[in-house]
């Protein structure tokens, strides 16, 4: 217990961080009108593509003769990318028939 | 100073990250949005690679790997979402979403690896007695991205199949019951493991090396998350799938994070808990659509309670059908044309053919309008994205509040393959697995044409009385064909 309380206070401006981004959050999803619910939810889904950079950290600091951490650790960089590229293409599509609309209109 | 300029980078990219997601939210600036949080992605994902330095100062090396993953995942994923189609575009989210997951597990597999073959030792003073301390913060993180993301891959890669119908629904008798055991099972191993971190480490000597057995628990906890993803996405039907997506999304979003607390990250952190936060929310609107509470969902339910819904049907008359020619005369003569599209245009691709009629329609002095509803389709706002892909313009699409106060002066509503949201046992039959879902009142219009395939019941497996009332017509057949043909039928009269 000790030692989960001492990690809390190493790492309270992480907790910080965490407790405005849940306000930040939701405010800013709570004006999204319902049009642009799937977009929304695809850049969201492109955006914790971040975790990528956890990947290259561990591809990035793998020993070269721990064969399961660079393995693994290669498997996560292709899915992490696959996460962050496809996400942001996929909505960036889904938004530009919005834009061509806006256009002609 | 390297370490600094990084610093400022994941800054910069966790402002871009809030301010996209806001400008997201607004239909002129989506796209800007989107290509800033891009953006910022992309200078955060080059300062990791190039400036991320160690507690010891060391940078990364195997960049060989590092850019040969780039580079696959890179040209696989823009191959994949330039070439997925409008209609599969939910099915595609899914699995992306997946792939973050699984990266996110991956990650914590790697790491709770490392964890344990550097185990801190220390020697009690009494006694000289070896101990090893193991970083309790540290391993909750990894425990807990190790299992969200683990639900999060299975249970998108089952609503991935679900969605483009490789997967049929499926459901057993005391499921529910399965699926608090496998739950159960995956949190009584983790908090084992969290609490005898310490005691799982035999000694070789003076170095600890850990044991088979706390190996075995950690990967049993691995695979009973990948199992529970399975069995809690299997039984819950394809009107829930948008709910479960945007969970899983949100799901993903806090395993992210979770890699953000292991490696100080903030950009991580950032991004992570604010699509967590941002997806939780957007889940609980869904619900709230669907008038269902997300514990219901959560326990998938749906499965259970539309058979019951099923049993408990009364006896309906006969439904009658129109021809073509009639149809056509109906809407041509009309002087408000309501238009009720719903997953079945999506899948016949009639977006386009929808447009067809509805120009077609206009120049004959007909008022043209289509409805809404906030969850039809497979994902909210879905049809508004295929409707745009066919260049419906924006004024024309009414949000179910408004097109249900229009629907008393509308001469004919044309219903395209929507079902459950035009149910009117939402409102009438307390006994309903829908009962109490906001609908579109399409009753309301003078007549009513609803284009089917078949008499099948929808999504949600009931009944639909809307089909059996006097002023509604059937007009049989697949979305786009009836569709072409109409337009045909309207252009000789």
């Amino acid at each position: 217990m000790n030692s989960v309380l001492s990690w809390i206070t190493a790492n309270q401006q992480m907790i910080y961080i965490v407790i405005l981004m849940i306000f930040v959050g939701i405010e800013v999803i709570g004006r999204v009108p319902s049009v642009l619910h799937t977009p929304l939810m695809s850049g969201a889904n492109a955006i914790h593509g971040v975790v990528i950079i956890g990947a290259i950290i561990v591809m990035g600091k793998a020993e070269h003769d721990n064969y399961l951490a660079l393995i693994l650790g290669f498997l996560a960089v292709i899915l992490g990318t696959l996460n962050v590229v496809g996400g942001f293409v996929v909505t960036d599509r889904m938004l530009e028939m919005f834009s061509k609309k806006k256009k002609k209109s | 100073m390297e370490l600094n300029i990084l610093t400022l980078i994941y800054l910069i990219g966790a402002v871009t990250f809030i301010l996209g997601l806001k400008m997201l939210a607004h239909p002129a600036r989506a796209r800007r949005g989107n290509l800033l949080a891009a953006f910022g992605m992309c200078i955060a994902i080059l300062g990791t690679i190039f400036l991320y330095k160690d507690e010891q100062g060391n940078g990364l090396h195997n960049y060989g790997w590092i850019f040969g993953g780039i580079l696959i995942g890179g040209i696989i994923g823009t191959l994949a979402a330039k070439k997925v189609k409008m209609t599969a575009m939910p099915e595609m989210v899914s699995m992306f979403n997946g792939m973050g997951g699984a990266c996110a597990a991956l990650i914590s597999i790697v790491e709770f690896n490392r964890l344990v073959s550097h185990p801190v030792i220390t020697s009690l003073p009494p006694s000289g007695f070896l101990s090893v301390v193991v970083s309790q913060g540290e391993l909750l993180i990894i425990l807990l991205g190790l299992m969200i993301g683990s639900v999060s891959f299975s249970g998108s890669m089952i609503a991935w199949g679900k969605l483009n119908g490789t997967i049929k629904d499926f459901s057993f008798k005391g499921q529910h019951i399965l699926n608090l055991i496998i739950l159960a099972g995956v949190f009584v191993l983790a908090v084992y493991l969290f609490v005898n971190a310490d005691d799982l480490f035999r000694f070789d000597g003076t170095s600890a090396v850990f044991t088979l057995k706390g190996h075995l628990i950690f990967y049993g906890v691995f695979v009973l998350a990948l199992l529970y993803g399975v069995f809690f996405v299997m039984p819950i039907g394809g009107a829930d799938m948008p709910v479960v997506i945007s969970l899983l999304n949100s799901f993903t979003g806090v395993a992210a994070a979770c890699g953000g607390f292991l490696y100080d990250n903030k950009v991580m952190l950032t991004g992570g808990i604010l699509v967590g936060a941002a997806g939780t929310l957007l889940t609980i609107l869904m619900c709230k659509a669907m008038n269902r509470s997300l514990a219901n969902v959560l326990i998938g339910s749906f499965g259970g309670g539309n058979k019951s819904g099923v049993t408990g049907q009364k006896q309906h008359g006969t439904y009658k059908e129109i021809t073509l020619s009639d149809a056509a005369v109906l809407m041509a003569y009309a002087n408000r044309v309501m238009i009720v599209p719903g997953y079945g245009l999506a899948v016949a691709q009639a977006q386009h053919a929808c447009h067809d009629l509805e120009k077609l329609l206009v120049e004959r002095g007909v008022d043209v309008k289509y409805a809404i509803h906030p969850v039809a389709g497979r994902m909210p706002g879905h049809m508004n994205v295929l409707l745009a892909e066919a260049d419906v313009s924006y004024e024309k699409l009414l949000e179910m509040e408004q097109a249900n106060e229009d629907f008393p002066t509308t001469d004919v509503a044309l219903v395209l393959g929507a079902n459950d949201v035009v149910n009117p046992a939402a409102k009438t039959d307390p006994s309903s697995p829908i009962y109490g879902m906001p609908i579109l009142e399409v009753e309301l219009a003078k007549h009513v044409i609803v284009n089917k395939r078949s008499m099948k019941p929808g999504y949600a497996g009931i009944e639909n009385d809307l089909f059996f009332q006097k002023k509604t017509s059937m007009l049989f057949g697949d979305a786009k064909k009836v569709l072409q043909d109409l337009i045909a039928e309207i252009k000789n009269l």
